[in-house]
């Protein structure tokens, strides 16, 4: 059951020196349960995509167009007072900096308490007893006493942990995690990402993992979206998109990421696979593939004309004049 | 046996915290607490370790940002740790540094022109106006920037073009070791495996020496000789990259491996997730530090500090089990 469908979104930012096509033409569906990845390098609307669905980019200067339905309604039509019931509600986010995303002067039981005040009318107290619940939740150590602390006596992975009690705490239908590990460390990121798992399974929320790290992503997603300069240029289950990525783009990134154990291997590249030159200015209208910049195999069909997004086996799409395509693709 | 270009011994800066009366109850941070390692020319070692290790302490005080607490840096046979700043000064062309943040390492109200020819003018190396020119255009081209470029301004790069800067900066007073502070760590994974080839070009065309300092353990797999690996303050093992890789000894490195994430779905690893948080520099554990998270600790470990032991050729480790009771393992 499909739970949220973006459809063509476009994020236009008005800027003094032109228009920025933040995200130019993006659709994507997440179903009930499921999570799923959106990977790509800075700057490729990755973020912007996530904001626009709760609708927290202000308007001007962005301008949205399209439409993100979820459960029956299109976001982009509601008034700002019904949004306000969906966020934090229905779809709840995790920021990538535990740091600055709470706030510093409230304890983190306030923080947690304050969602389930708002959105389910609990009492202050009824809220601190369902924070503490949500505390031991996450694998916090004393929650009784932790509920009352301020997020400058935690950790950074205590804080992270908070962060995502505070984002369950009204059993969300859709979870957006904007890069939630990428400021942890690596054993501290591998604590984080099997709490994911296991809430998931637990919780039974969808999850919208936006990352850059493919490691990441091969470990808890199912499916992947890959974005480039705005726009979607593939999208497959995780295993097909690791095993066969269709796009130039994807298999660039693939080469550019050095694999653990891999430099022992007999064979193993001197060097790393390199993406030649740079992402393109979003400020100016490109009308053919967005990638044709720094593609090995670009030709002057890639230059004129954008591919289309199209199946080249099941269930895996990529918009790429000559990505190979299975003769079953549906 | 030659003399390594670098060799640091028992390498310890504690930093005062203040407090107690008089100072006689001040608490000190022992961000480095005794670090001995040598670095040969052309030869890269990696420093690895989460935040907060003394990774970082470790380059500054190499670069005598701060002056050491105690212990020796030995740069090419002469001991540098207690020379006056004076005496320093032509010594310090020999290490120089590329930081983790390409847009605050650089000024943004020089032209790059400016930035590299600062330290060719502070060594006296070009010997006349031509010369200097000569020598920008070289750096340019070596890091693969454009001549023209040199009289632009920092913001007019993308973040991959101003690390190059960065490196051509580093490159500019003819070192013969670079620190690497987390240099690729802010880029961009396409943009990342630019700058790490650049490195490595760079290495073998002018026997750098590289230390680099990285908590991405694959980047360090791919581009290191030698890997040390920290935790609070102390290095837990040390060895070639191979031994490090295939074959770790200390349950802190064979822990922070298995939990580094790899790009394949079906990977099937067994991770072994630590419990809990590094604990404070400013107190740390008694006996092995590593003791409050490993999953081998036994009495022993609380109370005596390990020594770092050699396991086999250049390979040493700090753990109380020996290779019968902690085998190698893979990770």
């Amino acid at each position: 059951m499909t739970l949220l469908s973006v459809e063509n979104l476009q994020v236009h930012f008005r800027t003094p020196d032109g228009v920025n096509r933040a995200v130019d033409g993006v659709s994507f569906a997440i179903r009930a349960g499921e999570t799923l990845a959106i990977v790509g390098e800075s700057g490729c609307g990755k973020s912007v995509t996530s904001m626009s669905i709760l609708r927290l980019l202000p308007e001007p200067p962005a301008r949205l167009a399209g439409a993100i339905r979820f459960d029956g309604r299109d976001l982009l039509q509601l008034p700002e007072r019904e949004m306000r019931h969906i966020r934090g509600n229905a779809i709840s986010v995790i920021f990538q900096e535990p740091m600055t995303s709470l706030n510093p002067v409230l304890t983190v039981g306030r923080q947690i308490g304050e969602t389930l005040r708002l959105h389910q009318g609990l009492s202050r107290k009824d809220a601190e007893e369902r924070a503490v619940e949500m505390l031991t939740l996450v694998g916090i150590p004393e929650p009784r006493r932790r509920v009352r602390e301020y997020p400058h006596q935690l950790s950074g992975g205590m804080r992270q942990r908070v962060m995502i009690a505070i984002a369950l705490a009204c059993s969300p239908k859709l979870l957006i995690a904007d890069e939630p590990t990428t400021a942890l460390d690596v054993t501290i990121q591998a604590q984080i990402l099997d709490l994911m798992r296991d809430l998931k399974r637990r919780v039974g929320a969808a999850i919208m993992l936006i990352t850059h790290d493919l490691g990441v992503v091969a470990e808890v997603a199912d499916r992947v979206v890959v974005m480039y300069a705005g726009r979607k240029v593939e999208e497959a289950a995780v295993r097909d998109l690791f095993r066969s990525p269709r796009h130039p783009y994807t298999r660039g990134l693939m080469g550019a990421v050095p694999r653990l154990g891999a430099a022992e291997q007999p064979g193993a590249p001197q060097r790393l696979a390199e993406i030649p030159g740079m992402v393109p200015s979003l400020k100016t209208r490109i009308d053919g593939c967005v990638f044709a910049g720094r593609c090995p195999s670009a030709t002057d069909l890639c230059r004129s004309h954008a591919p289309a997004l199209e199946p080249k086996a099941p269930g895996h799409l990529a918009a790429c004049h000559y990505a190979p395509k299975d003769a079953l693709a549906a | 046996m030659t003399t390594p270009l670098l060799a640091v011994d028992d390498l310890r800066k504690h930093f005062l915290l203040g407090g107690g009366l008089l100072g006689r109850h001040a608490r000190s941070l022992k961000a480095v607490d005794g670090v001995s390692f040598t670095l040969e020319k052309g030869e890269t070692l990696s420093l690895v370790g989460e935040s907060g290790c003394g990774k970082s302490t470790v380059a500054r005080s190499l670069m005598r940002l701060f002056p050491p607490t105690s212990g020796q840096v030995v740069l090419g046979g002469r001991r540098i740790d207690d020379l006056s700043a004076g005496a320093l000064r032509p010594l310090r062309r020999r290490i120089q540094m590329v930081f983790q943040d390409p847009f605050s390492s650089l000024n943004p109200r020089m032209r790059v022109r400016d930035i590299l020819a600062e330290p060719i003018r502070n060594f006296g190396l070009a010997r006349n106006r031509a010369d200097l020119d000569g020598r920008l255009a070289a750096l340019m081209e070596r890091v693969g920037l454009p001549r023209e470029a040199l009289s632009r301004f920092p913001h007019e790069f993308s973040g991959g073009q101003r690390q190059r800067i960065g490196i051509a900066r580093a490159l500019a007073a003819e070192p013969d070791l670079i620190i690497c502070d987390e240099a690729v760590s802010a880029l961009d994974v396409s943009v990342k495996a630019q700058i790490v080839n650049l490195l490595q070009d760079l290495q073998k065309e002018l026997d750098l020496a590289l230390l680099f300092i990285s908590h991405d353990l694959a980047i360090v797999e791919h581009m290191t000789h030698r890997v040390a690996v920290m935790y609070l303050g102390k290095i837990v093992e040390i060895g070639p990259r191979r031994e490090i890789f295939l074959a770790p000894r200390h349950p802190y490195t064979q822990a922070l491996l298995s939990a580094v994430p790899v790009p394949e779905p079906d990977a099937g690893r067994t991770r072994i997730v630590l419990r809990g948080d590094v604990p404070s520099p400013i107190n740390p554990p008694a006996g092995c530090r590593f003791h409050t998270r490993c999953p081998h600790a036994f009495e022993r470990c609380r109370t005596e500090e390990p020594r770092l032991d050699p396991v086999g050729g250049d390979h040493f480790a700090a753990c109380h089990l020996d290779g019968a009771a902690l085998p190698a393992q893979a990770a």
